[in-house]
């Protein structure tokens, strides 16, 4: 047993398996860190899984009709966006309940995808070209985290950005548009998220599949939470969500008579283990928690 | 000049009678553009859609089967969504109840006795509920936000699920197809008409029963502060979480019990799907039900119509029955959208705004 342990680990931790790792992350980094910034300015739009599989049929349509991968990347993107805006006419505009509007957006999402999606199953996908199993949006995503951590925190934007879901009364006080930058967070949300569903159409596993995120996007909505809204701590959360992912596959390769369906529910599992782990900790949960998370904001005339 | 919201003095009450009913005619709207879309007459498209099932008396009977486990599951949501408990994974707790109401049948295959029957629905139930209170437990005792918990143990149980029928509880005699064996006689539910069961009047009773604990008793009392005034709940003395493990109790049971009527009244065995996403779009039955048991019985006719619907227009008009999905998704939108409403009212503001 040690041994098989002992085996498991060192291929784990070899070049190759760690670049499949870094492909199972890259999914649940981008939607994240798009959440993440959707957040930091008092929206929660729990419709990451609908923007995300929105992303991940247009990213496959864009790429099947064109022939061209890059078009899909695209399209993924515009779609994501597209169902963002959706979500924040409602919540913003009409200020609607901010949890009923997002599970909305997903429901749509997952009800639309497999619609529009319909004649794509079974179709060989367009994959994305990769350099040496790197493929260029697994470098996209990790530069974004970067990007985000510095325009969070570094620039005056993010200084807004954090007002704005902070105290949302004293950001319009001070002649900040809070609608307008929570339109935007929500819209960068919705890009980051389609362009999730996009790397699965495209990179991960490049064919359609109903269903296909199979829940990712509700666990980058908690690897947010795990993170403590903090764009680094996401990266590591991800890698943390990868590696899971691709372990309970290898595992199952060595045929130690684990049902498989144990070892999939694992990723599942493990976020329900680290939401309680973060949360159960009220100094962690509520230090970065942006306050008007949820609330929104009517402004008085 | 532009168009704002205004917060209305009072609440409409208009507006919320007229809501759900502007919120189907917008979705008949989009419907019938989809339609057009596709290169179909919308208007005999929507005929097909939400008319024809409703001349048959076959296909009344079915959306009666339909809407009994939406209705039986909306009604908990409804309560919990009222106290601001987001109870989100009716799926799994229904899933949960299907698999302990199979339990008795799949473990004592020859035992037929009135007694089955009653074990089963009551095992379901408490399946329900066991699946429910863990993540108010998580969300009592850590702080666990129930969301994303009770959706994150939807996948976890139909995996559960998955293993048993395709592994200890797979029918020996069934060609490996993953499926449990076939539960007869008092394994099934009584029906009322031949394609009738008696789940239908658990439906019906559970929402009368619940209106009248939400108008009438301490504890709908206690719900509805807890959702509207969570400080002031906290002053009368109503314990917040005894709030979250009541609606998590009450909803996952009834899902249970749903999930239970599922597998003894329409599928009468296991297998690894046991429900067409009822869990999911009983979010929806409860909000155009306006969170309200009652208005929950015609919303959760509404939206098995939507089912049914979708059956109709796969046969005769070629569409995918995903439409059904598409359907639902857009009506929760407008009811959402609608709602607004009843709080607000729209203002077109003028450029003479600057003396406000």
């Amino acid at each position: 047993m040690m041994e098989a342990l002992g085996v498991l680990f060192s291929n784990f931790f070899s070049a190759n398996t760690q670049l499949i790792v870094l492909a199972a992350l890259t999914p649940f980094l981008l939607a994240a860190l798009g959440e993440l910034v959707t957040e930091r300015a008092g929206v929660l739009n729990l419709g990451v899984e609908g923007m995300m599989i929105m992303g991940a049929v247009a990213g496959f349509g864009g790429a099947f009709l064109t022939q061209n991968p890059w078009v899909g990347i695209v399209t993924s993107i515009l779609a994501g966006m597209a169902m963002a805006l959706l979500f924040a006419f409602l919540s913003i505009t009409l200020v609607t309940n901010q949890v009923a509007s997002g599970l909305a957006l997903t429901l749509l999402g997952l009800g639309l995808s497999g619609l529009i999606g319909e004649s794509f199953v079974g179709q060989p996908g367009v994959k994305l070209p990769t350099y040496a199993g790197i493929d260029p949006l697994m470098i996209a995503a990790l530069l974004l985290t970067i990007i985000v951590a510095l325009m969070l925190f570094r620039t005056r934007w993010g200084l807004i950005i954090r007002a704005v879901g902070n105290n949302h009364a004293a950001a319009h006080a001070l002649g900040y548009g809070v609608n307008k930058v929570r339109y935007l967070c929500v819209l960068f949300g919705g890009a980051c998220s389609g362009l999730a569903g996009g790397y699965l159409a495209l990179v991960y596993t490049p064919q359609w599949v109903e269903n296909m995120t199979a829940g990712k996007g509700w666990i980058a909505l908690a690897l947010v939470v795990f993170a403590s809204w903090l764009p680094f701590r996401v990266a590591a959360g991800a890698y943390l969500f990868g590696a899971i992912s691709i372990l309970a596959f290898q595992i199952q390769t060595y045929g130690w008579g684990i049902p498989p369906q144990f070892l999939n529910s694992l990723p599942y599992l493990v976020t329900i283990l680290a939401l309680v782990l973060i949360s159960g900790s009220r100094a962690i949960a509520k230090r970065n928690t942006p306050a008007m998370l949820g609330q929104p904001f009517v402004p008085d005339r | 000049m532009r168009l704002v919201l205004e917060k209305r003095a009072e609440t409409s009450t208009a507006m919320a009678i007229a809501s759900p009913f502007i919120a189907f005619a917008l979705t008949l709207i989009a419907g019938g553009i989809i339609f057009a879309l596709r290169g179909n007459n919308p208007f005999s498209s929507l005929y097909v859609y939400f008319v024809e099932p409703l001349t048959a008396w076959w296909s009344v009977e079915q959306l009666v089967v339909k809407a009994a486990p939406l209705v039986l599951i909306a009604t908990g949501l409804a309560v919990a969504y009222r106290a601001n408990v987001w109870n989100i994974g009716a799926e799994g707790q229904l899933t949960a109840g299907a698999i302990l109401a199979g339990l008795v049948p799949v473990l004592f295959p020859q035992w037929q006795s009135p007694v089955v029957l009653v074990l089963m629905l009551v095992l379901g139930t408490l399946g329900g509920m066991a699946w429910g209170a863990l993540p108010a437990w998580l969300r009592n005792r850590f702080n666990a936000n129930e969301i994303l918990t009770s959706l994150m143990l939807v996948y976890v149980i139909q995996l559960v699920l998955d293993y048993l029928v395709r592994g200890p509880w797979r029918d020996p005699q069934g060609f490996n197809f993953p499926k449990s064996i076939t539960f007869t006689g008092w394994q099934t539910l009584p029906t009322l008409t031949p394609s009738v069961h008696v789940g239908v009047l658990f439906a019906v009773f559970a929402a009368i029963a619940l209106f009248f604990m939400m108008s009438s008793t301490l504890k709908g009392f206690e719900i509805r502060v807890a959702g509207q005034a969570p400080r002031a709940a906290r002053f009368a003395g109503f314990s917040e979480k005894r709030t979250v493990m009541f609606c998590f109790l009450l909803s996952g049971g009834l899902a249970g019990l749903a999930g239970a009527t599922e597998v003894a009244g329409v599928i009468t065995q296991l297998q690894p799907q046991v429900s067409p996403g009822y869990g999911f779009t009983a979010i929806i039955v409860a909000f155009l039900g306006r969170l309200n048991p009652i208005g929950v019985i015609f919303a959760g006719l509404l939206l098995a119509l939507s089912y049914l619907g979708g059956e109709a227009a796969q046969m005769s008009l070629g569409i995918s029955d995903k439409i059904a999905r598409v359907f639902q998704g857009i009506l929760l939108f407008f009811i959402l959208t609608c709602d607004t409403f009843i709080l607000y009212r729209l203002r077109w503001l003028g450029s003479q705004k600057a003396t406000a």
